[in-house]
């Protein structure tokens, strides 16, 4: 039963530049939880640092907005305490595959049942413009003034790579397209992706709006089959004249980490109640 | 002189061996066989940094009275391999006796202690059938030379390896061989006055294994860390114990993951914590501040080991004490507690768990390596006493209030906590500084606000903190300033130059922060000269003493080997640094 998406606006000043890619993405957001019928109550968003960092404030709902690259393991300990609420984990490329990016494997590993959106515009904005790990060879900033000359991180190939459940990759310009993704994955059983392509329209003028919509694709429109894991991974570099979105890879024969712990299935631990004179069997041990 | 002795009031014995030996296991067994006989047992574990080889031992000191330090020179010695012969009998008493595996290795030619050969696995092989019950055979041959009855050491490895095919029987039949056999060639030199001298319950427990029961008893549900000498202990623990209790325990990729997993799970509703050394803490000091900033409770056990760096792994040192009072940029209320013991240990971790959600605020339990290693007698922990105090918004409240604000400034500081979706409100956390609903603000006026009302909790906080330990001598006017694990070893220093007439007393902290400085201050009263006894180099306690206080110490002893004290340590410390004699 879908509620209006205006239920999740709120009347907090946003400062992100005019025209940046967040707004469609935080449209989406909103859009795709509003469509599930989750209250703002029901749902927490954890974030980081960097300017998809300051999403959680731009809407209604749980947040923990914590620090820089450490927003999967934050999650990680809400889904402990309870894992029937569904969390949203929002970052930026730096924050996710830079600053965060042992725990993103780590994640991968343990199959988190989190929704994992980031925001890749494949430049550092917070800090005024630097190279992040996925930013093209050759892209010349102040700090990488020769050009970058590093190999960009493909977090899909590794999504694919490591099994994940759904590996997907939307663009910031196509608002239905991503929102479907977005819905798709907060309905998965296990980790999910969404990279999303998003123009940074200060520090990238190369990666423009325009330039993405002549080149973007849906991968799935041209028969692409998301089970097939090595034709996943060779679609996540294809890159240049024409540039892929859609479902990537899909996984069904996964367990999320949570459904292996064995004290969760009792129900929430955090309902559980806590009696300390149960510790005596413990203590006899030491007799 | 005589080789008997009537009355025997302590003896010291070595177990000793290459890691992988079970040195560990054949020390645990005879010391709760002497726990339950009533004596008070203290013993200190020895290891190296290595999973095989090379020499490790435990010291064991077995006492009338309690004890929680090392003490020389020893009565015993059991060696599993040649070079433990060589590197104990120097301390070995002139009535000293050494109990080798005559398969593994031979007395030098000199040897004038006596002694006692066995081949210990041959022994185990022809009684209980398999070699691997070759420490049985030590324990029950150590038994003979102190003149213990066997029997007790049969109950105990009958109960202890219960339920494990005939293992009991096996290592029983083990013991009483090694028993039999040793007890023909110790005739002249064995022990009397040592056996059971009632029936006691005691626990025998390592300071972090005090501490996995405090979080079990304080309702701890997720335990997320990197393993790290001396917390590992924890981990492994919780890990094989936790799970009935409903505690899940992730270990996680690295500390920063440990400390921010602990961290999510807290602020989704549980109670959670998080162990490691001062290496792992370092890792972790941004997300200590970000439970302070987010006022997110947290409970960190921090285990120091010497540093910098990697230092000593596997020894002791209380250096990290400033680092910790003052970890993570920026500023913010913390408590930390420093036990002294198991038992303070266990009732510590309770506490700090229920601080933490009363005030909101990160807290410390600063363990060392001798503490979280060592194996102590203890009576057995409360748990009546202990009460579960959550904080969280009640639905009566949450019912009453017509706004929610996470972050509400109010007069104690403390804000309605709650968790998300209790109720149908909205939870929010946040590593900025922020408004009282949680959302990023750089206004001059909020962010005041917010430091003062975070520091606000303080005034609390500081209520909240027991007195220090009042030791020795109360008419003194010379005063021995010590904290943490160090405690057993200042109390029997101070106990011994009370007893030769030297007036001295002693003032014990293990509530460190917030300083309870008014307790301080008591103690203080009449003296006229203090001297700091810490196992760092620079004395930090002192310096935090001058901090707070404003007082200098007249002299320290410390003690930066990576070993813990003992008590003669600290009293031939304390005649060159301050008695002058």
């Amino acid at each position: 039963m879908s509620i209006s998406p205006k239920e999740y606006d709120n009347d907090f000043p946003i400062a992100w530049c005019p025209g940046c890619g967040n707004f469609p993405i935080l449209k989406a957001v909103k859009q795709s939880l509003a469509e599930l019928g989750l209250k703002p109550h029901e749902v927490i968003v954890v974030s980081g640092i960097g300017q998809s960092g300051k999403l959680c404030h731009y809407m209604r709902g749980n947040f923990f907005n914590g620090l820089h690259g450490r927003s999967l393991p934050v999650a990680t300990g809400i889904r402990v305490a309870d894992p029937s609420i569904p969390v949203i984990v929002i970052g930026g490329d730096g924050d996710t595959y830079g600053e965060g990016g042992n725990h993103f494997i780590h994640a991968l590993r343990r199959n988190l049942n989190v929704t994992l959106i980031t925001h890749n515009n494949q430049v550092f904005g917070l800090t005024l413009g630097q190279a992040s790990p996925t930013t093209e060879r050759g892209f010349v900033t102040k700090v990488q003034s020769h050009g970058v000359f590093l190999t960009p991180f493909n977090p899909l190939a590794m999504a694919a790579l490591m099994q994940a459940p759904f590996v997907a990759r939307g663009f910031a310009g196509r608002l239905p397209h991503l929102t479907g993704l977005i819905k798709e994955a907060l309905q998965v059983k296990g980790f999910s992706l969404v990279d999303v392509l998003q123009p940074c329209v200060t520090f990238d003028r190369v990666h423009t709006f325009k330039w993405y919509e002549e080149r973007v694709y849906d991968i799935g429109e041209e028969g692409h089959d998301p089970e097939d894991m090595t034709s996943a991974i060779l679609k996540s570099r294809e890159w240049g004249n024409r540039v892929p979105i859609g479902v990537f890879y899909r996984n069904k024969k996964t367990t999320s980490f949570e459904d292996q712990l064995a004290p969760l299935k009792k129900g929430p631990l955090k309902n559980l109640k806590l009696d300390p004179s149960k510790a005596a069997e413990l203590v006899e041990t030491f007799l | 002189m005589s080789d008997k002795q009537n009355r025997v009031d302590e003896f010291n014995l070595v177990a000793a061996g290459a890691a992988g030996q079970g040195i560990e296991t054949l020390s645990v067994i005879l010391g709760k066989v002497f726990v339950r006989g009533g004596w008070h047992v203290f013993a200190l574990q020895d290891k190296e940094s290595r999973i095989r080889g090379g020499h490790n031992f435990f010291h064991m000191r077995i006492s009338r009275k309690p004890v929680g330090s090392a003490s020389m020179p020893l009565d015993l010695v059991v060696a599993l391999t040649e070079e433990s012969i060589e590197l104990h009998r120097k301390d070995l008493s002139e009535m000293g006796a050494i109990l080798y595996d005559s398969d593994k290795g031979q007395l030098p030619a000199d040897e004038k202690h006596h002694s006692v050969g066995l081949p210990f696995e041959q022994i185990a092989k022809e009684a209980g059938g398999s070699r691997i019950y070759g420490n049985s055979v030590a324990a029950g041959a150590a038994l003979a030379i102190m003149g213990w009855d066997v029997a007790d050491l049969e109950d105990f490895l009958k109960s202890f390896f219960s339920g494990k095919d005939e293992a009991g029987e096996r290592n029983a039949k083990a013991a009483r061989a090694g028993y039999e056999k040793a007890l023909k060639l110790c005739e002249g030199f064995q022990r009397t006055g040592l056996g059971r001298i009632g029936r006691a319950e005691r626990m025998f427990i390592t300071g972090h294994e005090a501490v996995s029961v405090g979080a079990v008893a304080a309702g701890c549900r997720f335990f997320s860390a990197y393993p790290m000498s001396p917390s590992t202990a924890i981990l492994t623990f919780l890990a094989e114990h936790g799970e009935p209790f409903d505690m899940v325990v992730e270990q996680a990729e690295d500390e920063i993951a440990a400390i921010n997993m602990a961290i999510g799970g807290s602020y989704g509703g549980v109670r959670s914590m998080t162990a490691t050394s001062g290496g792992g803490f370092s890792l972790m000091a941004e997300g200590f501040g970000l439970a302070a900033i987010s006022e997110t409770p947290l409970v960190v056990v921090e285990g120091q080991r010497p540093g910098p760096a990697t230092g000593l792994p596997t020894r002791t040192e209380q250096a990290d004490l400033l680092f910790v009072l003052n970890a993570s940029q920026g500023e913010f209320p913390r408590f930390i507690f420093a036990p002294a013991t198991p038992g303070e240990a266990f009732s510590m971790t309770v506490k700090a768990f229920n601080l933490s959600e009363k005030y909101q605020v990160p807290a410390v339990i600063l363990t060392d390596e001798f503490l979280a290693d060592c194996y102590f007698t203890e009576e057995r922990f409360d748990l009546s006493s202990i009460r579960v105090e959550r904080h969280l918004l009640s639905e009566e409240q949450a019912r009453e209030l017509k706004e929610y604000r996470r972050y509400a400034l109010t007069e104690s500081g403390i804000s309605p906590r709650s968790v998300p979706s209790a109720f149908g409100f909205e939870v929010t956390a946040d590593s900025h500084e922020h408004d009282e609903w949680g959302h990023i603000t750089e206004d001059p006026v909020m962010r005041k606000e917010m430091m003062d009302k975070r520091f606000r909790k303080m005034a609390g906080m500081e209520k909240e903190m027991s007195p220090p330990r009042m030791l020795g001598d109360p008419e003194a006017t010379l005063l021995i300033v010590s904290w943490g694990s160090t405690l057993s070893a200042v109390a029997e220093a101070i106990e011994i130059l009370n007893g030769e007439g030297v007036k001295v007393r002693g003032m014990h902290f293990s509530e460190i922060w917030p300083f309870p400085r008014k307790h301080a201050e008591d103690g203080f009263k009449g003296i006229q000269r203090w001297a700091a006894v810490e196992n760092n180099y620079t004395g930090q306690f002192a310096r935090l003493m001058a901090m707070e206080l404003g007082k200098m110490p007249d002299a320290h002893v410390l003690k930066y080997t990576g070993r813990a004290f003992t008590a003669s340590e600290i009293v031939e410390g304390l005649r060159k640094e301050v008695l002058g004699s």
